[in-house]
């Protein structure tokens, strides 16, 4: 018999809030471009307003500063790159980005090739063992030559190990030397308050399906005075930003699900985090030497992402262990990048100064909205088998014959 | 049972794995990256670890509806296959990679994982056939002569095949590409994979030269005479003709071939081809795929990929053999398997290490 699923993969996507469902469905049943300038097309471009002021209500932006993308990777491209080339052509100097070391590749990605391409220098923000990167270093960092920075970015919160970034003092330097700042918040939205305003950042990255929009819809907050160079040009629709069809029924949903994330968050907080200190706890009281990656401490929801479980199983390879509790029916990740599906030992971990064959052990399960206590239960049920057949399997396939 | 299906994205593994899972054993797709830099092949259209390769293996999983992972063997890839490929040449010696991946890859670093993770066995898309009577399990060749592969799994021994699955040894290759086809996979025409996957180019020389380095040498005939010179005698293969450049032609005008390849002194010796001709032929790292024969036995001798095969009498002592054929064979370079025949069924191989006439 197949086992039922234990789905621990949250980061990687949750699944849609029955009042998004709701809400997308009933906007898919209607028709309308929202720059059409007819009744239809009023009413359409009323709902995508709307959701532009509910969003900004709920993130602590003004409407005007709501770009709609396709996600989050949309949208760092969109900050990284448009940054980049806006900010170097009003002062040639401006060809350095200050960037975090545990950025998403989305936003890592973007500054390679702009090193390849366009000559970008990069400054890499580092880590201590828990993933925190230090304000008076991106300090240090920027004071080396203020005038060549065109952008500094670091995640609001890390999406492997759930390491929540000081972004607050972070924009804080940034603006000191009129240096715009960009926040990837990708993992921040539904599980940390996000205070666009107060956050002092610039730009901020944010995608639906990880809080329970549908895939495919995201936005770039940009403050009104940031420059940027769009990615699409076309119809000119989000002042020109990010030209393209607006996708009604997803903004719509997009807008249901972060109203609904804000107005939840306190007790969602507190739902995960008990069933995450329930999981680190109970994996490491099985004896394997298993360690968490990242700061933890017992219901502490401002240091560590409050569905985010992150450990590392000496002697076994991250992918055997993933296959073998897929087999029994717990799914979850290694948290880090593949080539050509083979998980490479990750960034993050080693940027933490994990050592590589450590990294290799890192098994990656998040949290959302739908877990409960049933699904700790049978990710503990599973993992010791999972771990001794791990290790056996590492062992086996070590050294050549 | 639990069973491996080893995908390489190609359209023999395809059906193979499909055909796993209709006969009701519980499937699980695994795609080897033998590539340490699998990104840069991207542009490779065959080999066996492009990316291209592993999302047509993923595409295939997700239709038959099997879960599909890529294991990373490129480690030992590189030390157990490719390394002892360049060890072998540099020695003067013709090595066939593909069995040898078999050996210590797929029946051996993927079958030992996927046992310690709980699976019974690994299957593949090569073209044999295994035969379970009252005799125990036997390797046999495929029906399609033309595409028999039973030749490089002649390094199975026993343990190895007690968890190995062929299943597409008794169909046809253009059945196979037509059975693709009809369950609608995207590799249904997929060209065929040839030549060594890791030499993208298909440049063996070349390949070998930028590894080894140039070592030029004499190349001289039977006498000792200096007839040519070389850039390194491992890009040299006993019984070949072409890519020589001699200088000196003979005064009988008679072809001359590869005859013998000294490493040591980087000395390539050409002959005429009578001297090719060999029938005695030693062979070391013997394996017996069943019982081990007593005395002499009568075999079928097959020393190269869909070559041919011989009459010959084998006897074997210890981890030797000394084959005897009964008539000479071309060409025959150490290195090489022997794998030996009773009919349809693989008794067992050895590497050749030497090779006479009567």
């Amino acid at each position: 018999m197949v086992p039922a699923t234990t789905y621990l993969d949250h980061a990687a996507t949750s699944p849609v809030l029955p009042c998004v469902v709701e809400a997308v469905t009933h906007q898919l049943g209607q028709v309308g471009n929202a720059s059409s300038l007819h009744a239809t097309g009023r009413a359409a471009r009323r709902v995508v307003e709307e959701s532009r002021e509910q969003i900004a209500d709920a993130l602590g932006a003004r409407p005007s500063e709501v770009i709609f993308t396709s996600g989050g990777t949309e949208s760092d491209n969109l900050a990284v790159k448009g940054s980049f080339w806006a900010r170097r052509a009003e002062d040639r100097r401006r060809d350095r980005l200050i960037i975090g070391a545990i950025e998403h590749h989305a936003v890592l990605d973007c500054v390679e090739y702009l090193v390849r391409h366009e000559g970008a220098q990069v400054s890499w923000i580092t880590v201590d063992e828990q993933g925190r990167a230090d304000p008076q270093q991106v300090r240090d960092l920027i004071e080396e030559d203020p005038e060549s920075v065109a952008l500094v970015s670091l995640m609001w919160a890390n999406n492997e190990v759930g390491t929540v970034e000081p972004v607050h003092e972070v924009a804080q330097v940034a603006h000191e030397h009129g240096i715009p700042f960009h926040t990837d918040a990708v993992q921040a939205i539904g599980q940390l308050p996000v205070d666009f305003a107060a956050s002092g950042a610039d730009l901020l990255s944010l995608t639906g399906h990880k809080f329970g929009a549908p895939l495919g819809v995201g936005a770039l907050l940009t403050r009104r005075d940031a420059t940027l160079v769009p990615l699409t040009h076309g119809g000119g629709q989000e002042r020109q930003l990010r030209s393209g069809t607006l996708v009604v029924p997803a903004i719509r949903g997009l807008a249901v699900a972060t109203t609904y994330a804000t107005e939840h968050l306190e007790s969602e907080q507190d739902h995960l985090v008990v069933l995450r200190d329930k999981m680190i706890q109970g994996a490491i009281d099985q004896g394997f030497d298993i360690r968490v990656n990242g700061p933890h401490q017992v219901g502490d929801v401002t240091h560590r992402l409050a569905g985010n479980v992150h450990l590392r199983v000496p002697g076994c390879d991250g992918d055997s262990l993933l296959y073998l509790l897929d087999a029994a029916g717990v799914e979850c990740s290694t948290g880090s990048a593949c080539q050509a599906g083979v998980p490479q030992p990750s960034h993050v971990l080693l940027a933490m100064g994990v050592p590589e064959e450590d990294a290799r052990g890192a098994l990656r399960l998040t949290l959302g909205h739908t877990s409960t206590d049933a699904d700790v239960t049978a990710f503990l049920a599973a993992l010791p088998a999972a771990v001794e057949r791990a290790q056996r399997a590492h062992d086996t396939t070590r050294g050549g014959s | 049972m639990r069973v491996v299906a080893a995908m390489s994205g190609g359209v023999d593994s395809a059906v193979a794995a499909a055909r796993m899972v209709e006969s009701g054993h519980e499937v699980v797709g695994v795609h080897l990256a033998l590539s340490q830099s699998a990104a840069t092949l991207r542009e490779s259209a065959r080999g066996c670890c492009t990316i291209e390769d592993a999302g047509d293996a993923r595409r295939v999983a997700d239709r038959i509806g099997i879960p599909f992972y890529v294991w990373d063997m490129a480690q030992r890839f590189r030390q157990d296959v490719v390394e002892d490929f360049i060890r072998e040449y540099a020695a003067g010696r013709t090595p066939n990679p593909c069995l040898r991946c078999n050996e210590r890859i797929k029946f051996s670093a993927l079958l030992d994982k996927a046992v310690a993770l709980g699976f019974d066995a690994v299957a593949t898309g090569h073209y044999a056939q295994i035969v379970d009577d009252e005799s125990g399990r036997t390797l046999h060749r495929a029906v399609d002569m033309a595409k028999d592969q039973s030749y490089v799994l002649g390094v199975l021994d026993a343990e190895q095949l007690a968890r190995a699955f062929f299943p597409l040894g008794d169909t046809t290759k253009p059945q196979i590409r037509q059975e693709a086809a009809e369950r609608g996979f995207s590799v249904a025409k997929k060209p065929d994979s040839h030549d060594i996957c890791f030499i993208a180019d298909g440049d063996t020389k070349g390949w070998l030269t930028r590894r080894l380095g140039e070592a030029p040498g004499p190349i001289v005939d039977t006498d000792g005479e200096v007839v040519g010179e070389h850039d390194g005698a491992f890009a040299y293969t006993v019984g070949q003709r072409r890519g020589l450049g001699l200088k000196v032609p003979r005064s009988d005008g008679a072809k001359r071939y590869v005859v013998d390849v000294q490493p040591k002194s980087s000395t390539v010796v050409v002959g005429t081809e009578d001297l090719l001709g060999v029938d005695v032929i030693e062979g070391d790292h013997l394996r017996w795929c069943g019982p081990r024969p007593q005395g002499e036995v009568h075999v079928g001798a097959q020393l190269r990929a869909h070559g041919e095969e011989f009459p010959a009498v084998a006897r074997a002592e210890g981890d030797t053999v000394v084959v005897r054929l009964d008539r000479r064979a071309r060409g025959v370079a150490p290195g090489q398997s022997v794998v030996l025949y009773d009919g349809t069924r693989v008794i067992g191989s050895a590497t050749v290490a030497s090779s006479t006439r009567a």
